[in-house]
């Protein structure tokens, strides 16, 4: 046993932890600072190429394409992050409480999800935008929505292994109510394929999101959003490419990024591959 | 000896070949499709742009500069109290399907039109109506309550123009009028397509054989059916910041020309703050509409201070009336008591000029002090729901494209909950002046009340961005009347 068992480097980690650190630490530093004010309109000054002003040009008003590309990744995680743990909260209780109980309830749980399923996320955004009027909020929910299954089955696969595990029959043999072995011994043990699971969702609500305001259903403007900045860049593709080329990288590096930091925590913490990759 | 013969033949047939070679059918571009193809039970414009004059014709007609040109009626006299017109209608015109036209037809139409059941769009042509007699085939009589100053200008519209009893139910889905061209096929969601007529009364000045309107939406997707020959005229492009490619392309002629569209943001002035003309007149003061064209419209478009469109001989400038000067504008909100600021919301429809003026004004209001929200809506469906029926916004923003609208500001209920009796009682009096001069000064006063009283901020007059094949004559430059007119238009080889 040496400390390296513990959290074990590995490329896909270093770069996906590189790219997604990036990514944080632009969005809270859009937060107390960005290079302009970026609702600034300054219509004498749009359409500037990068570098001609500001590192990344302007767009069609005027604004500054680096600002809003770092309020974007604030706007973009601000959506991201609570969407997913809301839908990883929701789903990983249904996944566990299927798995403690099985039977009549866990067909009911995964027969619903596999429904709830059935629906990508645009368009349950829609829908819920038609409900409750589009924004970001409804954005949030429509991405929740679409995560709840993915966390329940997710766990519910993870959980049924536990559930066969010699302590877990032994604190059933003493009498441990199913919620007490759920809380104290089976969720510990699927942290680690959660915080996977978490991440890889992250990138896939960072991509939704741009799509749904790319649609005009998440970020409202002036807020500036990358999906709704890829929008605005499409008829202006022949004059100002920069202008779909910057949110288009943003998007594409913050999507990799949480996607090879979710593989390279999947190969650092899952105990299924901690032997294999202890021999190699 | 054949072969020679051959070969001159060939020569020959080679040399022809350019004027053989000429087209005669054309494809014309739309944003929008028609919901309907009846332009006389329906508003929107783009029924009009498909059908108005290409399939259904009036007593007369508006010209591409604006002026009333005679049509079915071959010439008008007007009784010296202006109360009663005496047409006389062209002889041997039939419509599209056989039956022939005559003054009872136009009976039947006016007739329908004014009914208190007919949903027609512009019910003020029809409303000084006293009654239609028909004291032959080939007249008409009309007499009217009170005298109209615009009765002729409006009998040209696309809502006046004269169906029959016979087909006027299904024209929605079936068109038939005495237009130079047919309805042949309607694809929908794709494409309208018309042929020629061949029993039209005047077919001499028709040269094409086929016309189509193709609907695209996507400006993009316009832009690769222009550049790729799918489509040859785009009469109006939806994206000005394409538009100046083609300026450039010589395989194209691209020009910038007005429409009737008054580009205005909507102020609810039954509500709180926007009752107070202070407040109203602020907001004036806080937008630079020079700014505002340039980056919602590229640059294109005239700026106005007032509902008149710069196509009309009684428009007048108001944009020096209340000019851009954010101080002006806080110093009005302080006065007002909205100094420490105010928040208000804009529902934006989806169009690309509205949504994008809509963030220039938040932008250009954020200066002043005032914060305002943007609310993304639908049109038309929602728009019209929320905001023109149920009244229920602080801002919104749309272009009114009708030709001479300045009267919706004198309507009861219209969707700027806007009242002012002085201006009222001053455009019913233009409307019933007949003496040009007198109507235009009336017109022009009225330009004045509302440009002091704001009761919507006036931005700038949406352009005709129109790009068509060089090789094309004959299309509109400017629309003085929303309308895609076909009838003259050729192809030069």
């Amino acid at each position: 046993m040496t400390k390296r068992s513990s959290i074990r480097l590995n490329a896909a980690l270093v770069i996906g932890g590189i790219l997604t650190a990036l990514l944080i630490a632009t969005a809270l530093l859009s937060l107390v600072w960005t290079p302009e004010v970026p609702t600034r309109v300054r219509v004498a000054m749009r359409l500037k190429a990068p570098l001609e002003a500001g590192l990344l040009g302007t767009d069609h008003f005027g604004r500054d394409v680096l600002s809003l590309l770092m309020v974007g990744a604030w706007n973009s995680l601000a959506i991201a992050w609570p969407a997913v743990l809301l839908g990883a909260a929701i789903g990983t209780a249904i996944g566990t409480a299927a798995a403690a109980w099985k039977g009549i309830a866990d067909e009911i749980a995964m027969r619903v999800s596999d429904v709830v399923f059935a629906f990508p996320a645009v368009l349950s955004a829609i829908m819920i935008g038609a409900l409750v009027g589009s924004g970001p909020f409804s954005a949030i929910l429509a991405i929740a929505v679409f995560n709840v299954p993915v966390f329940a089955r997710v766990t519910r696969g993870v959980a049924l292994q536990i559930w066969t595990l010699d302590y877990i029959a032994a604190a059933r043999a003493i009498g441990k109510h199913p919620l007490r072995i759920t809380w104290e011994d089976v969720l510990p043990n699927i942290a680690g394929a959660l915080i996977v699971q978490v991440t890889i969702q992250l990138a896939l609500a960072i991509l939704t999101e741009a799509g749904l305001s790319y649609l005009g259903l998440g970020v409202r403007p002036p807020n500036p959003s990358w999906g709704r900045m890829l929008s605005d860049a499409q008829t202006y593709l022949s004059q100002a490419p920069h202008l779909a080329i910057a949110p288009g990288i943003a998007i594409a590096l913050s999507v990799l990024g949480l996607n090879l930091l979710g593989d390279g925590l999947r190969d650092a913490l899952d105990p299924t591959l901690k032997g294999r990759g202890a021999s190699a | 000896m054949s072969k020679r013969f051959l070969a001159a033949a060939l020569l020959l047939s080679v040399s022809a070949l350019p004027a053989f070679a000429a087209k005669t059918s054309l494809v014309v571009g739309m944003p929008i499709e028609p919901p309907g193809l009846d332009p006389t039970v329906a508003a929107p414009v783009a029924i009009r742009e498909v059908t108005w004059v290409n399939l259904y014709e009036g007593l007369v007609r508006i010209d591409r500069s604006g002026k009333v040109q005679p049509l079915l009626a071959k010439s008008w006299e007007i009784s010296p109290d202006g109360l009663t017109y005496t047409f006389r209608l062209q002889e041997g015109v039939k419509f599209h399907d056989g039956t022939s036209f005559d003054s009872a037809d136009v009976k039947f139409a006016f007739d329908r039109a004014r009914d208190p059941k007919s949903t027609n769009a512009q019910k003020q042509i029809f409303a000084p109506i006293a009654s239609i007699e028909t004291p032959d085939a080939a007249t008409v009589v009309i007499k009217l309550k009170e005298t109209s100053g615009n009765f002729l200008y409006y009998l040209g519209w696309g809502d006046a123009v004269i169906v029959a009893p016979e087909t006027a139910e299904n024209n929605k889905a079936n068109p038939v009028g005495t237009g130079p061209f047919k309805f042949k096929s309607w694809t929908r969601g794709d494409k309208v397509e018309l042929v020629k007529n061949p029993d039209y009364w005047q077919k001499d000045k028709v040269k094409l054989e086929s016309v189509t309107f193709r609907f695209i939406s996507d400006a993009q997707a316009q832009v690769a059916a222009l550049r790729s020959g799918d489509v040859d005229a785009f009469p109006t492009i939806s994206a000005p910041e394409l538009f100046a490619e083609f300026q450039k392309d010589s395989r194209f002629k691209a020009v910038a020309g007005n429409t009737e569209g008054e580009t205005v943001a909507g102020l609810n002035s039954a509500k709180k703050p926007f009752d107070d003309v202070r407040v109203r007149r602020a907001l004036m003061h806080a937008v630079d509409r020079k700014a505002l064209i340039e980056g919602a419209y590229s640059g294109f478009g005239q700026p106005i201070g007032s509902f008149f469109s710069p196509n009309h001989p009684a428009f007048v400038d108001m944009t020096n009336v209340i000019p851009y000067d954010p101080a002006k504008a806080k110093a009005l909100l302080t006065e007002a008591g909205y100094g420490n600021g105010l928040s208000i919301t804009i529902k934006t429809p989806q169009m690309a000029y509205a949504s994008r003026s809509a963030e220039l004004l938040s932008a250009m209001f954020a200066e002043v002090g005032v914060d305002m929200k943007i609310i993304p809506t639908e049109f038309p469906a929602k728009w019209i729901e929320e905001v023109f029926k149920a009244k229920d916004y602080d801002v919104t923003i749309v272009s009114h494209t009708e030709p001479l609208d300045i009267e919706i500001f004198a309507r009861d209920n219209y969707y700027f909950n806007y009242k002012n009796d002085k201006f009222k009682a001053l455009i019913a009096e233009a409307g019933k002046t007949t003496d040009e001069k007198a109507r235009f000064a009336k017109y022009a006063e009225a330009q004045k009340i509302l440009a002091e009283d704001v009761p919507a901020l006036f931005l700038f007059q949406l352009p005709k961005l129109g790009v068509w094949n060089a090789k094309l004559q004959g299309l509109w430059e400017n629309s003085p009347i929303p309308s895609n007119d076909v009838t003259e238009v050729s192809w030069t080889d």
